[in-house]
């Protein structure tokens, strides 16, 4: 079985292996290759771009936007931002949490869901908010919560 | 020779330039406490224990040149204030519970807190929950004990060339790791020279079956190693 991921990675390490300082872009293109960077993957990186291994992972867990485990399907992110947090961000993360049994950072065992908390996307109007995926879901309250979520699951 | 003139503490003071203001203070016998600075190490400024006063400002004399003109104060109340506090915000931040640490005794950061007078600590304690790691054959990694002067790392990296530690995460979640975050006992990189252990200022690098105040550490070792090397 040809492993189409592990040659785009290949490619991705040789088009940079003269580039100074490639790390964060490598790190970059393989996340968009794997969806996330699983240690096999750092280890990869680390041993052709000649970067001590703990370099490698220093960074990956250093920046948010870096991912270890896999992501779900759908990405569920809920404001914890000033005007959402006075709104009850708190409540709406713990519905979420009955309703799919995953905390932020986590990913739903069906692989459908992850969850993260963010910083103020900006809609404080409608506080309290949730993204999910690009979509902006306000004023939630739990029969909200519950409908949206009910438009991905069956989805 | 060039030579530059400064004021340490009021007493006038002639150096080589292109020093830190550290190394220029410890040649003329004015101590200056350090925490993360190790003779033979790069200094990254990590622990700011090493504060004095230049022209009204605070800064860690271990990265700050000494320059021609400067007058330097090493020991003003201001800066007795700011490296106690800076003392118990790493005691606070830890579980440096001396009554169970092989190193006591023997330990930097305990050395400090009785030069620097830090009878108690007054913000509030932390109480991570950290792993120790005691998967390397010979040595363990208790990370209550790690105040992440990153002497480790260095040592690791500039002296052994193995590269074998580094920082991980940030903030309040910032630890030392092995390779890819693995067990120690995995990582590939590791030749266990054991300088790591030498260097490490408190009880968080130790040699296994080292009980409560056994460990002894010999963190000249580097500057041994180095200076050996610069003779070569
Ligand atoms: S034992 Fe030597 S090679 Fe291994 S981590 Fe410590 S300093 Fe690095
Ligand atoms: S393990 Fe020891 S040497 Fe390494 S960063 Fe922590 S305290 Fe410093
Ligand atoms: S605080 Fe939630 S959108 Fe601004
Ligand atoms: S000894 Fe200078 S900052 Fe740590």
């Amino acid at each position: 079985m040809v492993d189409e991921k592990l040659n785009r990675l290949n490619r991705i390490l040789k088009d940079y292996s003269d580039a100074p300082g490639p790390l964060v872009q490598v790190l970059h293109r393989a996340q968009e290759v794997y969806g996330y960077l699983p240690a096999d993957v750092q280890l990869r990186i680390a041993d052709r771009l000649e970067i001590p291994r703990s370099t490698v992972h220093g960074v990956v867990s250093f920046y948010s936007f870096f991912r270890t485990e896999p992501r779900g399907e759908h990405m569920i992110s809920i404001c914890t931002g000033t005007a959402c947090h006075v709104k009850g961000a708190e409540r709406i993360v713990d519905m979420i949490q009955e309703a799919l049994g995953i905390l932020p950072g986590e990913t739903s065992e069906d692989g459908r869901f992850t969850l993260q908390d963010v910083r103020c996307i900006g809609a404080c109007g409608l506080a309290p908010v949730m993204m999910i995926d690009e979509d902006v879901y306000g004023k939630l309250d739990r029969k909200k919560v519950e409908a949206t979520l009910d438009l991905y699951r069956n989805a | 020779m060039e030579t530059i003139t400064l004021t340490i503490d009021g007493r006038t003071i002639t150096a080589a330039p292109g020093q830190s203001i550290l190394e220029v203070a410890e040649a003329n016998g004015i101590r200056i406490p350090t925490l993360c600075h190790l003779e033979g190490l790069s200094d990254v400024g990590a622990c700011r224990l090493c504060i004095v006063e230049v022209a009204g400002q605070l800064v860690p004399s271990c990265t700050t040149q000494a320059v021609d003109g400067a007058d330097i104060k090493t020991q003003t109340d201001t800066i007795k204030v700011h490296r106690r506090m800076i003392l118990e915000l790493l005691f606070a931040e830890g579980n440096h519970v001396c009554s169970f640490c092989a190193s006591s005794g023997g330990c930097e950061l305990q050395d400090l807190a009785c030069e620097l007078e830090m009878h108690s600590v007054t913000v509030p304690y932390s109480y991570p929950r950290n792993r120790i790691d005691a998967t390397h054959p010979w040595f363990l990694i208790d990370r209550d004990r790690c105040v992440l002067c990153g002497r480790c790392v260095r040592t690791c990296a500039e002296v052994e060339g193995a590269h074998t530690w580094g920082f991980a995460e940030r903030g309040s979640s910032a630890r030392v790791i092995t390779d890819l975050a693995a067990d120690w006992g995995e990582a590939e990189s590791c030749t266990s020279c054991g300088k790591c252990v030498e260097v490490c200022p408190t009880g968080a690098i130790v040699l296994k079956g080292a009980s409560n105040a056994e460990m002894r550490k010999d963190s000249d070792l580097v500057a041994r190693l180095t200076e050996r090397r610069d003779h070569e």
